[in-house]
């Protein structure tokens, strides 16, 4: 299906996977936190793209651009940032209180971007990335599944605590007086 | 179903990730429990929140500039075909790899079944939302009032495409475009979900109505087709299939607002 001369496989990327390009910058800005860092990952992973596209067979050009800017940020990663913390101590130790056996969330900090954008911020890397594949992205669980290489119960779970976790931080911005 | 059964749900419930039974019951459940319909409600800000635009960012030129230099260009190399020395070979060799290539391409024919004129339209309907992404040429004419975007359309093509706003149900009219699909003049419509562009292509059809349904997604792009009052409508965008066919449903249903 892809080309073998240079320019053609050159000219299907540039048709085939280049249109996605603006997904795997955000994800990759996501992830990051900075434009010059989510610059170098999305450019290391395109190329990487353009790189094994001979190899490419199926038929979701986004989602297999995306998962190679996953790798691509998780080299970037144990790189630049090996002190992150990833989800191990995350997943299943973290106990979140659910939030909205308190308040009822429709209030103005949702339509704020600046506080959205703040609580996605601090939501760890693979919680985060779940967030962005489902509703930014709207990927099915299967697909974030397969895109991320991880069970789709793990996908479920990750998204469910990411949600409230960005529920709770949301309704506190809100409620500063609120107890945590 | 009690809260127990139904919370962990409701998040699935939300992505549309249920099977119908279930949702049939998580909805009864919502109905019947405060606590779980404030969950539910507390879900949808959130989701909505989420998906504003002002969260997604864009490729920078400068990204974009980079990643295409890196790659072969075949506009930099056009002496190419000239330096390979093509009409040197005797005229043995010649004679055989010219038999052997009509033979390879025999073969192919028979081995490859050849695509459909569906699946040759579909793929036809790639290339053409592609084309209009690619080249900031998605509009011609840029209106959000579907009493501008139709009349548009008259003597530019023989025919006049329905066109609706759907921005009540989160699919706002951007504007409609010509374009050309199948060997004739069509309408593109365009629409918005958030950041995902959805080209609605329409032109007369001498097929028999039927409602939306998908077609296998390709390039990572969903179609839907349907037909409806002799006219033939594909939907296609990089959004998820399910909410794609949201948008075909309500663009499909009560076809006849008119002007």
């Amino acid at each position: 299906m892809v080309p073998v001369d240079d320019h053609e496989r050159a000219k299907a990327f540039e048709q085939i996977v280049l249109p996605h390009l603006d997904a795997a910058y955000n994800l990759a800005r996501w992830l990051t936190g900075n434009d010059h860092d989510a610059h170098d990952v999305a450019q290391e992973a395109s190329l990487r793209a353009f790189k094994y596209f001979g190899s490419f067979r199926g038929d979701n050009a986004r989602a297999w651009l995306l998962s190679i800017v996953r790798n691509s940020f998780h080299t970037w990663l144990r790189k630049n940032r090996p002190a992150e913390k990833t989800v191990e101590m995350t997943d299943e130790t973290l106990d979140i209180e659910d939030p909205s056996a308190r308040a009822e969330a429709v209030n103005p900090q949702f339509a704020d971007a600046d506080a959205v954008r703040r609580a996605i911020a601090e939501l760890p890397v693979d919680f985060r990335e779940m967030v962005i594949l489902r509703e930014m992205e709207g990927f099915s669980y299967k697909e974030i599944a397969e895109l991320a290489d991880v069970p789709i119960g793990t996908v479920m779970s990750r998204l469910a605590r990411a949600r409230k976790l960005l529920l709770k931080s949301l309704t506190a911005a809100f409620k500063p007086g609120d107890p945590r | 179903m009690n809260c127990q059964q139904a919370k962990p749900l409701i998040g699935p419930y939300a992505d549309g990730e249920l099977e119908a039974a279930t949702i049939l019951e998580v909805e009864k459940h919502i109905r019947d429990c405060s606590a779980c319909a404030l969950e539910w409600r507390n879900l949808k800000s959130l989701k909505k929140a989420l998906t504003q635009d002002a969260l997604y960012f864009t490729a920078p030129t400068e990204l974009r500039r980079r990643i295409e230099a890196e790659l072969p260009s075949p506009r930099r190399e056009v002496h190419r075909g000239l330096a390979r020395p093509v009409w040197n070979w005797n005229w043995l060799t010649t004679m055989t790899s010219g038999a052997f290539a009509v033979c390879l391409a025999l073969l192919l024919l028979v081995v490859q079944s050849r695509p459909s004129a569906e699946q040759q339209l579909a793929q036809e309907v790639v290339s053409s939302h592609v084309r209009s992404l690619m080249g900031s040429h998605v509009l011609d004419v840029a209106s959000t009032d579907q009493h501008t975007v139709k009349p548009w359309f008259n003597g530019k093509v023989d025919f006049s495409p329905p066109v609706k706003d759907l921005a009540a149900a989160g699919f706002p009219l951007t504007g409609g475009r010509l374009d050309y699909l199948g060997g004739r003049a069509v309408a593109a419509l365009v629409f918005q979900r958030n950041k995902h562009i959805i080209n609605v292509f329409v032109w007369p059809a001498r097929e028999a109505d039927c409602n939306p349904a998908p077609r296998k997604p390709l390039q990572g792009y969903h179609l839907i087709h349907w037909s409806a009052g002799g006219m033939t409508f594909w939907a296609i965008s990089d959004l998820n299939e399910k909410e794609l066919m949201e948008f075909a449903q309500d663009l499909a249903a009560n076809k006849t607002v008119n002007p």
